[in-house]
């Protein structure tokens, strides 16, 4: 995915005719932003659960640098969708996703954000990004506490190749 | 208590209804006419013999190709007694329902959720709106003619609730009083 | 003034959306709306066979997934008319207790949690991991094992089983009286839940609350007691009741089921033996042991109608209430003699939870509403189904 338009203006400290120091600055931002990505709270489902299990003692998420659980959207970078999405609730999630600023990214996590899980009938969004754009997609039902872990890890991963 | 005895005291309690015994594997089951419904529970609930304090709950079937189509169900509980009970009322497709909300206070929310998933009319409910669907679904669901799977996107917005002119009013009403 | 706790709110009951009138911090009303989580699984079950809602069930109401699809497989069993061997229902008996001791301890933790006691859900999550390593032992599967099925269980007892639940049961107690020390004496716990929420006996019958709630208000209601399934009469247990009916009530009943459920787990763990019958005998419904599919033609032919067409249930309904931690859990299945479900129901005690909570409610503090809603112990995947 394209980072958004918005963050390719230079940050005014810094010459963008000098390559070596915006390469160097850039990647700081970039490691600064993803090694304290704190997701907001959008627990749904099942999947919440699992959620809450990998932020306590034994999958311990504040090591990967999620060290709070923000209750606010305003006051976050990530959105982890977990759980089923109803067609009643996807206006509120959208909502919620515009109220965050940027940079910000979303993991759908489970196999019901992702493409609608088990449950294809009418009153499920067959997958939340046909609402907000996700960036890592997290299959499972739900899924290990280890696989969201290492679906954040991706996540650093591509924020550590994209541009600031 | 089998379902003959209870519908010999809820004869004798009610006059003139016209009670039939249900079959079933596990409990003890009735249709009740739907004129009669709110007096036959009010019976049920009080009579010391019966004593149906509780009322568990209330769901509906659709029996498609069957008239007349829907059987709302009651399923109810003696406490006292430790006795089960279903109470059944057949319903036609245009049909309604007395509400008994006026005995069992938690009749509101699955009678509404009836209404919501098969379209069943509940007289006097006072409340008969959507529970589970959103506001301006159109349909109900759990009918069978209703589909399983529909292609619809998403609704990612809500409709403003206010007019514009209304909006501008509140704004201008709120910086006045701030500012005097 | 009116405000809205809308469907995204830090507190992991769910989509819940409440809509507060307050005067000031005391409640004038409040309306809740549900349904944020609707997932059309009633209408899904009807196009599943048989024993394919099993999963689809227990993705109800999932703190406690295994007291859901046990209702459904006791519904079915009943009108299909199949009794289980003794080991079958021990194990039952077994898994469901140890999935109320599961599901309370979230409730437990975010309970306190939302009262304050934030480090509570850390040590209760830390008590449910090893409650889920049980449920992988078993299934595979963290969360919904569908080890339940209907005519029986889905295989046999893994080896180490019984090693792992007695160091569990070994365990556990101890770790209850650490939670009790933090939380029952507590000054602070004390103060935000005695007399908030409180509720008579015959408001929570008029409602329909039938469960840990009417326990704390007085009633000895169990189905356990009052209408045994799986052979609970021969287990010995105690109910424990409060009569004040407040939050505080509600949580020292639960803490107190839990050491129950630990009694019965003691006694069911006993009788289990390691390895024996792990389903009915009936050919229909139960499919046979791979190695007599691999080699005998009629163990084949079965094997395959089981898996490819399902079994039938004879048409009529059935509505078999278990006691799940939240409350009297029950299926309502109705059958027209084929080998799909007609209709499936899901009795929610969530649901008449939430339509109780404006009247208890009512008159309290803004932050009451928060004990209350973690005291109804409401999930709302089972409220919206």
């Amino acid at each position: 995915m394209a980072t958004p338009a918005a963050e390719q203006h230079d940050h005014g400290l810094v010459d963008p005719e000098l390559p070596f120091l915006t390469t160097k600055f850039e990647w700081l931002v970039q490691w600064a932003r993803r090694s304290a990505i704190w997701p907001a709270q959008f627990g749904l489902a099942c999947c919440a659960i699992e959620m809450m299990a990998m932020a306590a003692s034994r999958y311990d998420i504040a090591r990967f640098g999620a060290e709070v659980f923000r209750g606010s959207p305003r006051q976050s970078d990530l959105m982890i969708v977990a759980g089923r999405l109803s067609r009643k609730m996807a206006p509120a999630m959208r909502r919620v996703y515009d109220q965050m600023p940027d940079p910000k990214w979303v993991i759908s996590m489970g196999a019901c954000a992702s493409v609608g899980g088990v449950f294809d009938n009418y009153a499920i969004v067959q997958g939340v990004d046909q609402v907000v754009p996700v960036d890592v997609f997290v299959p499972g039902c739900p899924p290990r506490p280890e696989s969201l872990i290492y679906g954040i890890v991706q996540l650093q991963q591509k924020i550590e190749r994209s541009r600031a | 208590m089998e379902s003959a005895a209870i519908i010999e005291i809820l004869r004798s309690a009610v006059p003139g209804a016209a009670y039939d015994v249900g079959h079933s594997v596990d409990m003890p089951t009735i249709y009740v006419p739907a004129e009669h419904l709110v007096a036959t529970c009010g019976v049920l609930r009080d009579l010391p013999a019966l004593q149906f304090n509780v009322l568990v709950e209330v769901t509906a079937a659709d029996y498609l190709p069957r008239e007349p189509r829907y059987e709302v169900v009651y399923h109810l509980l003696s406490v006292p007694k430790r006795q089960r009970l279903r109470v059944k009322v057949r319903v036609g497709a245009n049909g309604s329902v007395p509400t008994v909300q006026g005995i069992w206070r938690g009749a509101g929310w699955p009678e509404r959720e009836v209404w919501d998933m098969f379209g069943i009319e509940f007289d006097n409910h006072g409340d008969l709106r959507r529970l589970l669907m959103p506001e301006d679904w159109e349909g109900h669901p759990a009918r069978k003619d209703y589909p399983v799977q529909i292609r619809k996107a998403a609704q990612t917005y809500e409709p403003l609730e206010v007019s514009e002119a209304e909006f501008r009013a509140n704004i201008e009403r709120d910086r006045l009083k701030r500012t005097n | 003034m009116t405000v809205n706790m809308g469907p995204q709110h830090p507190s992991t009951h769910g989509v819940l959306r409440l809509v507060l009138e307050l005067d000031g911090e005391f409640i004038q009303s409040v309306m809740p709306t549900i349904g944020y989580l609707h997932t059309g699984i009633e209408k899904t079950a009807e196009q599943k066979k048989w024993q394919q809602v099993v999963p689809l069930v227990e993705r109800m109401d999932y703190l406690a997934a295994q007291s859901n699809s046990l209702a459904y497989v006791l519904a079915v069993e009943k009108l299909l008319g199949l009794t289980m061997p003794k080991r079958v229902d021990d194990i039952r008996v077994l898994l469901a207790e140890l999935q109320r001791l599961a599901s309370h301890l979230i409730w437990l933790g975010t309970h306190a949690m939302e009262i304050g006691a934030v480090s509570m859900l850390f040590y209760a999550v830390r008590e449910r991991e090893l409650l889920l390593n049980i449920n992988e032992l078993i299934a595979g599967f963290r969360f919904f094992p569908s080890y339940f099925r209907v005519g029986g269980l889905r295989e046999d007892l893994p080896r180490g089983f019984h090693e792992s639940v007695n160091a569990f049961l070994d365990r556990f107690p101890g770790k209850i009286d650490e939670f009790e020390g933090l939380l029952t004496k507590n000054d602070i716990f004390r103060r935000r839940t005695e007399g908030v929420g409180t509720l008579t006996l015959e408001d929570a019958f008029q409602w329909g609350l039938v469960g840990p709630i009417a326990r704390a208000c007085g009633s000895d209601y169990d189905v356990r007691k009052y209408f045994p399934y799986c052979g609970y009469e021969s287990y010995d247990f105690k109910i424990p009741t409060a009569t004040e009916g407040d939050v505080y009530a509600r949580y020292r009943v639960r803490v107190a089921e839990m050491r129950e459920s630990v009694k019965i787990c003691r006694q069911a763990i006993q009788r289990i033996s390691p390895t024996g019958a792990w389903a009915c005998d009936d050919t229909r419904v139960v499919p046979p042991p791979k190695d007599k599919v691999y080699t005998e033609m009629e163990a084949l032919i079965q094997h395959f109608l089981i898996y490819s067409q399902g079994f039938t249930v004879p048409a009529g309904d059935a509505y078999v209430p278990v006691e799940g931690p939240r409350g009297e859990h029950g299926c309502y299945i109705v059958s027209d003699g084929s080998n799909r479900p007609w209709r499936v129901k899901m009795r929610a005690p969530s649901f008449m939870a939430i339509q109780a909570l404006p009247s208890i409610v009512k008159g309290g503090l803004i932050a009451d509403v928060v004990a209350v809603i973690g005291s109804n112990d409401v999930v709302m995947g089972d409220c919206d189904r």
